[in-house]
């Protein structure tokens, strides 16, 4: 009696294993679902080439214009100047990391890694905006320091976590007889890192980056707070702009439900969720590459 | 005699590898088996096909059948195979937990519950696995303290606790020093009245003191399999001669 | 140049490199500490705003954001341990194992803002729970399951094969192994993680910002059902909506965030290395 009480009751609670193990599947696959069903119905009431194509997000004006075309670039051209930024600073410091540090260094460069990796972002909004913002308005001489540049600044550090601590695993992963044999060939340790490691290492890094710029276009509070938020396509990097997380994040909260408006904001959201998927694939696909 | 396990045309595979080739076998109830033979000749894998443990291993295949009391193997409830054909591993593997629940735990998993009754188990098995007296002033202490010959007797201990009726020991003492085999040893011919047991080892004298009969595999085959006495003084075939003479292996 | 030479500049500008990423975030503690420290007082912690949120302290947000976390905490938790149970422990190597994985990491990679949209459209609207402190723990969840399910695998993995040999050898069924051997031994990891992501979320804004927080509330919370403040929002809200907000108390508010989210960090690193000591095998 005992024992067929166990048995169902493992049973049962396989099942339930199961369950919460295709979970993570069902919830993207719901998290899509929900988007397109409420993007779906803003599409009824304006057409997506116009959503597309269009210059001008003026959803209060009569009638209203959903153009995400300036959100689009606002979000890619803050993502592009952070990677520009962020890609070579944080490549060299897992190098830096992984190959020549001597260990007590080594040791406090990750800690304040993973220091930075834990301070949430509108904390370092917060202070881009109260610090780095004024700074870059009076170096530049430009009116206001609410630009893309100062918004990639900050967004090229925030990803600095990302980068530099998949880059180091990957750097870290070139096997040893790689490095041997350059060296008994008589290369300087930077002659086999730049010439051996790194380019061994490369999938892995490109996967880094890759995932670093997936956080840096979907990154909001730091960005609402510091890019100036203006929708129109930039004509300088010292020119304010609007990503699209910053436009949902502002907006949301005064939208009626279920109005076109508020539809028109999980329109964005499907457009960044397609990208940041794309993004994560490639990733992903690199990641993949330097685990076999 | 009575049969306890037959072993109908046994063929196992890893992946496309073949490990174990057309094997029939009997093992007698209450005897010693003795398995010897060089490594990798598929002795371990022998042992693990009679508690269905190699089904863990999603490479592995096997084709044939295995009849213990006369039954099919692969119609018995798993947990209930394996509660019937303990395993004794070539490591000591103690859990990270006290003497007492090791050995009480796979009891509880079956159901027993009774304080008193649990406490009976432990002191017997240990008896029977010739450790109660080493530890029986410390049972709540943690089994990773134990020396690595006690932690294998309380293995024995453990694997007693659950009642089987088979014992699968896979080199038992090949990471155990001289007198701490001896004692190993001596437990197991202890339990041969009871239980019937089945003692693979790469040691050819151990297998010659404590089996009844012996069993010779090579690369996957059983080569020849006879009492003790006969195996060692006109074996049959010359590499079981080979290897007992240690010309090879 | 003679390489010796490349080398040296090379490791210097190397070195150089890791500063830049360094100072910055010594910076931004620093700052905070010295501007922040000011405003640590009972007070400022334990007491409601005052004068449309230009004094007083902020102790609303406070336990609102403990009660999100802790909430979507248990949730995710449970969830996310028997996942990683079956991904660890059940789960063959088939295109259904490798769907759930590749869903994992695009689960990991999906924006916060679109959790806070998938949130209101599923949690508030759909099944009508309004915005709320449990609308916001549900979105949370599933934002750090990813995390949870990676480290608890890991952790799992860690355990050695033989332990679960034993058991089963012992005619232990599958689950009662897992349950009695598996879990125990990998428990320390598992916290660890589960400590980590509460420090994630605790720090999350816009997963929150139409699903649980509020721009002000003047009472401490009921219920799970009420809309709560919440100190990332809060920040953000101060810092940006309110002119003429006094600058302690800004900085305070970000210092405790982060405080918050360091001292939760910290335990996992002291837990880190109380384990290593106590567990090797
Ligand atoms: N888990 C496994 N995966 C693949 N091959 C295995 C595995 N276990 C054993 N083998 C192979 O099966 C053969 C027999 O191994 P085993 O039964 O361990 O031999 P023995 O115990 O006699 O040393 C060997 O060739 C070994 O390489
Ligand atoms: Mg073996």
């Amino acid at each position: 009696m005992k024992k067929i009480f166990t048995f169902i009751k493992d049973f049962l609670i396989e099942r339930i294993i199961f369950l919460c193990g295709i979970l993570a599947i069902i919830f993207v696959f719901l998290i899509f679902l929900f988007l397109l069903n409420q993007g779906i119905s803003f599409f009824g009431a304006y057409s997506l080439w116009d959503f597309l194509g269009g210059k001008f997000w003026y959803p209060a004006s009569d009638p209203p214009q959903f153009g995400i075309l300036s959100l689009v670039i606002g979000s890619l051209f803050v993502t592009i100047q952070a990677a520009l930024i962020s890609i070579p600073l944080g490549v060299m410091t897992a190098l830096f990391i992984a190959e020549i540090a001597p260990p007590v260094i080594k040791d406090i460069l990750k800690s304040v890694v993973e220091l930075l990796a834990a301070i949430p972002s509108v904390v370092i909004g917060f202070i881009g905006m109260i610090t780095l913002v004024p700074l870059v308005r009076k170096l530049f001489n430009i009116p206001t320091g609410l630009s893309s540049f100062s918004g990639a600044l900050m967004l090229a550090f925030m990803a600095m976590p990302t980068i530099v601590s998949i880059s180091e695993d990957a750097i870290r992963s070139v096997p040893w007889s790689y490095k041997e044999g350059a060296i008994a060939l008589g290369a300087t340790r930077w002659q086999t890192m730049y010439r051996i490691i790194l380019p061994a290492s490369l999938p892995g890094i490109m996967g880094a980056v890759m995932l670093g710029m997936g956080r840096v276009i979907g990154e909001t509070m730091a960005v609402m707070m510091i890019t100036g938020n203006a929708a129109h396509i930039p004509s300088s990097v010292f020119d304010p702009v609007r990503t699209m997380t910053a436009t949902i994040a502002a907006e949301m909260g005064e939208t009626v439900k279920g109005s076109t408006h508020y539809h028109s904001l999980f329109a964005i959201g499907l457009v960044l969720f397609i990208i940041t998927f794309i993004i994560n694939f490639i990733a992903d696909t690199f990641m993949r590459k330097t685990r076999r | 005699m009575v049969v306890k396990i037959q072993v109908n045309n046994l063929n196992c595979w890893f992946k496309n590898t073949q490990v174990i080739k057309s094997l029939f076998l009997s093992i007698l109830e209450h005897e010693i088996l003795g398995i010897i033979g060089p490594a990798n000749s598929g002795k371990t894998t022998f042992l693990r096909c009679l508690n269905r443990l190699n089904d863990l291993n999603p490479h592995f295949k096997s084709k044939g059948e295995i009849l213990k009391d006369g039954r099919n193997i692969n119609t018995i409830k798993l947990e209930t195979l394996r509660q019937e054909i303990g395993m004794v591993f070539a490591m000591p593997i103690s859990l990270p937990m006290s003497i007492y629940d090791n050995i009480t735990y796979g009891a509880k998993q079956h159901g027993i519950k009774n304080k008193k009754e649990l406490s009976g188990i432990v002191e017997e098995s240990l008896v029977k696995a010739s450790l109660w007296d080493e530890v029986k002033g410390r049972l709540d202490q943690p089994a990773l303290q134990l020396s690595g010959g006690q932690q294998q007797r309380l293995c024995i201990a453990r694997t007693l606790a659950v009642q089987p009726e088979v014992i699968l020991f896979d080199e038992p003492c090949s990471g155990l020093d001289p007198i701490s085999t001896a004692k190993v040893e001596e437990t197991m011919i202890n339990l041969k009245d009871k239980y019937t047991i089945v003692l693979v080892t790469n040691n050819v004298k151990q297998a010659a003191r404590v089996s009844s009969r012996i069993a010779f595999f090579l690369m996957g085959e059983l080569v020849e399999i006879d009492t003790a006495n006969d195996i060692f003084v006109k074996p049959s075939d010359r590499r079981t001669e080979d290897y007992i003479t240690g010309r090879f292996g | 140049m003679s390489p010796r030479i490349t080398q040296k500049i090379a490791f210097s500008l190397l070195f150089l490199v890791s500063l830049v990423v360094f100072i910055p975030v010594l910076f931004i503690i620093g700052i905070l500490v010295s501007k922040g420290a000011a405003a640590l007082t009972w007070e400022f912690i334990f007491s409601m705003p005052k004068d449309g949120m230009r004094g007083g302290g902020i102790l609303p947000a406070i336990v609102g954001t403990l009660l999100i976390v802790l909430c979507s905490i248990s949730i995710a938790l449970p969830v996310g341990i028997l996942a990683a149970v079956y991904l660890n422990e059940y789960a063959k190597d088939n295109l259904l194992t490798r769907i759930i994985q590749l869903s994992i990491v695009n689960l990991a990679g999906v924006p916060s803002i679109i959790y806070g949209l998938f949130g209101l459209a599923f949690f508030v609207i759909m099944l009508n729970l309004g915005v709320s402190v449990i609308a916001g723990a549900l979105t949370l969840a599933i934002m750090e399951l990813p995390s949870i399910i990676t480290t608890t695998r890991n952790s799992l993995n860690n355990v050695p094969a033989s332990f679960r040999e034993v058991s089963l050898s012992l005619g232990v069924s599958r689950w009662q192994t897992i349950r009695r051997v598996v879990l125990p031994n990998a428990l320390p990891g598992i916290m660890t993680g589960a400590i980590l992501s509460i420090a994630r979320i605790a720090g999350e804004t816009a997963p929150i910002l139409f699903t649980a927080a509020a721009f002000y509330v003047p009472h401490l919370p009921h219920s799970l059902s009420e809309q709560v403040m919440a100190l990332p929002y809060h920040l953000y809200v101060i810092s940006t909506q309110i002119p003429n907000m006094p600058e302690k108390i800004t900085y305070g508010t970000a210092l405790i965030l982060v405080l918050l989210v360091l001292i939760l960090s910290f335990t996992v690193i002291i837990l880190r290395i109380f384990f290593r000591k106590r567990y090797k095998w």
